[in-house]
């Protein structure tokens, strides 16, 4: 339709068309795709491509305050800095509460959004108008003002939660436990309903028939979940919950702001915040830099398996 | 169309289970009632900080919080606005979201059109690696981004934080993009190429129209990621405080002997709304985008 004002100026196209028409044809590709490809290049290049490999260069070097500064120059200390980091308890504890708590995350808002959507599919339009729009909301908050939100309302002082449930000053920051499951209720609130809006959309893709004869035959609500909607959902609950697995694993703003860098003697520290005080509050950038390198590889060996499971579901590339 | 006929295959089997099972309706006013109360809680949190925000002082820093307020008052905003530089902040949040949004767009959209309109060595090879280039946590790279924006005198500028978050969007939206420009028939391609449009005219005449709803489904994701960035804003912007954006300026609320939540909560409104406005206008594509993403 968008051709019409071509076709309506067809005679000075004539000798055009007189010749062999171009038909953009795979074959005589050329250059052309690697012109239309070239920004994206070398933005990625530069700015994607050339970090990780410092990332990997500065991990290797000893690289603090003075070589910063210019003051000594870099040294190569090959594994000295994996050497010291595995070394440390407070980095394995660390993992293994980042490991945790992203698991934890994971686990709650995908059983959330998917009951939730569930749910959706079992109620008139206006209820259902009224979960999607508050699910937008919490979806579309900043993380950081999602952060200073939930703070305020669990506040020892002056929110409401504690007031409640009759909690008096009890702080919820100060515990460790306390404190990763408040963080843990923001991330929920917030991630839930990108997992809900994309499982809704799935299960209403399912025909109507499916779901009909699984009633009639007598099937649970659990049931049918489970033997119906589950095989089929497949592709979409493998991508919600890989995207979930990224997400929170690398949190950043949410422990940074709620415990205030990672709470108290860093009771709180998740690799991505550990990271982040070790580079910029202690000047250790090389210790700092093989953090980051154990969370790429992590996250890039959650990337793999999701890559598999995409290529045996037969997505076309 | 589908949706429509979905729908109504939808209520007429809810109709024919009613008739067969019987106890349908009250089970349905339990669920309704749930899904309520849940809008209500998952709705409650912003509810609060829009409340708070126009709460007298004395009514924000109370023991006794009531959830609602008799006497609405701007004072929150206005400190916000005289005491801290918030408009100016506001506007450079902005400017960074702006150009990832406009930047990434365009480049994001010759490069869709690259990997699903032409056949290429390395094509492959190139998707696959957009795909593992989204999986890359953004965080772990601050420490070299940090060093590479001191080596090209960044640091301090808006531009250290418009630059990664250009790097960061582009993989998801060229991943996404994929979707609608494959969408748009070949036949129309080689209707214009008949018509002697040249690569450059259809591609900008014809086809950047055709997909243009898919570019605003995508910009969403790069407007929040670089509206709501803290990390970078945090380690790049590190002296000059008139090049701070929102999320920085938000934290200055807190005070280690009180915070002032009546602030805070007026900030974080402000953060807030353009992100919300902008949710709400585009959620239809938004969810047909990411089915069409996640296809």
């Amino acid at each position: 339709m968008t051709a019409e004002p071509e076709t309506a100026r067809a005679p000075v196209a004539a000798p055009a068309r007189g010749r062999r028409p171009r038909p953009h044809s795979p074959r005589r590709a050329g250059w052309t795709p690697w012109l239309y490809l070239a920004p994206a290049l070398a933005v990625l290049g530069a700015l994607l491509v050339y970090p990780i490999y410092q990332l990997g260069l500065i991990s290797f070097l000893e690289y603090t305050q003075a070589q910063v500064s210019g003051g000594e120059p870099t040294s190569f200390q090959g594994l000295a800095n994996y050497t010291a980091l595995f070394s440390d308890s407070q980095f394995w504890s660390v993992l293994f509460a980042t490991v945790v708590f992203a698991a934890a995350c994971v686990v709650t808002t995908l059983a959330v959004g998917c009951a939730l959507a569930v749910l959706l599919t079992r109620v008139r339009a206006l209820p259902r108008l009224a979960l999607m729009l508050a699910a937008l909301g919490a979806w579309a908050t900043p993380a950081i003002t999602g952060s200073t939100v939930w703070m305020f309302l669990f506040d020892p002082d002056f929110g409401p939660v504690n007031r409640v449930l009759g909690l008096g000053d009890h702080s919820w920051t100060y515990g460790r436990y306390s404190a990763f499951l408040l963080v843990l209720l923001e991330v929920v609130w917030c991630s839930f309903p990108f997992v809900m809006v994309t499982v809704y959309a799935g299960i209403r893709a399912i025909p109507g028939e499916v779901l009909e004869a699984a009633a009639l035959d007598g099937a649970s609500q659990w049931r049918i979940w489970r033997a119906v909607m589950v095989p089929m959902l497949r592709p979409i609950l493998t991508v919600v919950t890989i995207q979930s697995v990224i997400w929170d694993f690398k949190v950043f703003t949410q422990i940074y702001v709620m415990t205030n860098g990672g709470g108290i003697a860093g009771q709180n520290l998740v690799l991505n915040v550990y990271a982040y005080q070790k580079a910029f509050a202690s000047s250790q950038y090389s210790l700092g830099s093989a953090i980051g390198v154990v969370m790429l590889l992590i996250l890039l060996a959650a990337t793999l398996v999701y890559l598999r499971l995409l290529r045996r579901q037969g997505e076309e590339l | 169309m589908s949706v429509v006929s979905g729908r109504a295959v939808k209520s007429a089997m809810g109709v024919r289970l009613r008739g067969v099972l019987g106890v349908r309706r009250p089970g349905r006013l339990v669920a309704e009632g749930i899904a309520l109360l849940v809008a209500v809680v998952v709705a409650f949190p912003l509810y609060w900080m829009v409340l708070s925000a126009f709460k007298p002082a004395g009514e924000v820093q109370s023991s006794h919080p009531r959830p609602w307020t008799l006497s609405p008052s701007l004072d929150s905003f206005r400190r916000v606005f005289t005491q801290q530089d918030f408009g100016r902040y506001f506007l450079n949040s902005l400017v960074v979201a702006g150009s990832v949004v406009l930047l990434s767009a365009l480049i994001a959209f010759l490069a869709a059109t690259a990997v699903t309109r032409f056949r290429f060595k390395f094509r492959t090879t190139l998707l696959i690696m957009f795909l593992v280039a989204q999986m890359v946590p953004v965080e772990a790279l601050t420490i070299p981004l940090f060093f590479l924006m001191r080596d090209l005198g960044q640091l301090n500028t808006l531009g250290s934080l418009i630059l990664p978050h250009l790097a960061f969007s582009l993989p998801f939206a060229i991943w996404m993009l994929r979707g609608f420009v494959r969408g748009v028939p070949v036949a129309l391609e080689e209707a214009a190429a008949l018509d002697g449009a040249s690569r450059t005219r259809f591609l900008w005449q014809i086809l950047f129209p055709l997909v243009f709803p898919g570019l605003v489904a995508t910009s969403v994701f790069s407007f929040i990621s670089a509206w709501n960035d803290f990390l970078f804003a945090k380690s790049f912007i590190i002296s000059d405080t008139s090049q701070s954006t929102l999320p920085m300026a938000l934290l200055v609320f807190f005070k280690p002997d009180e915070n002032d939540w009546g602030g805070i909560m007026a900030a974080s409104t402000v953060m807030t709304v353009p992100v919300l406005v902008f949710f709400v206008l585009v959620q239809r594509r938004l969810v047909s985008g990411v089915g069409g993403a996640v296809k």
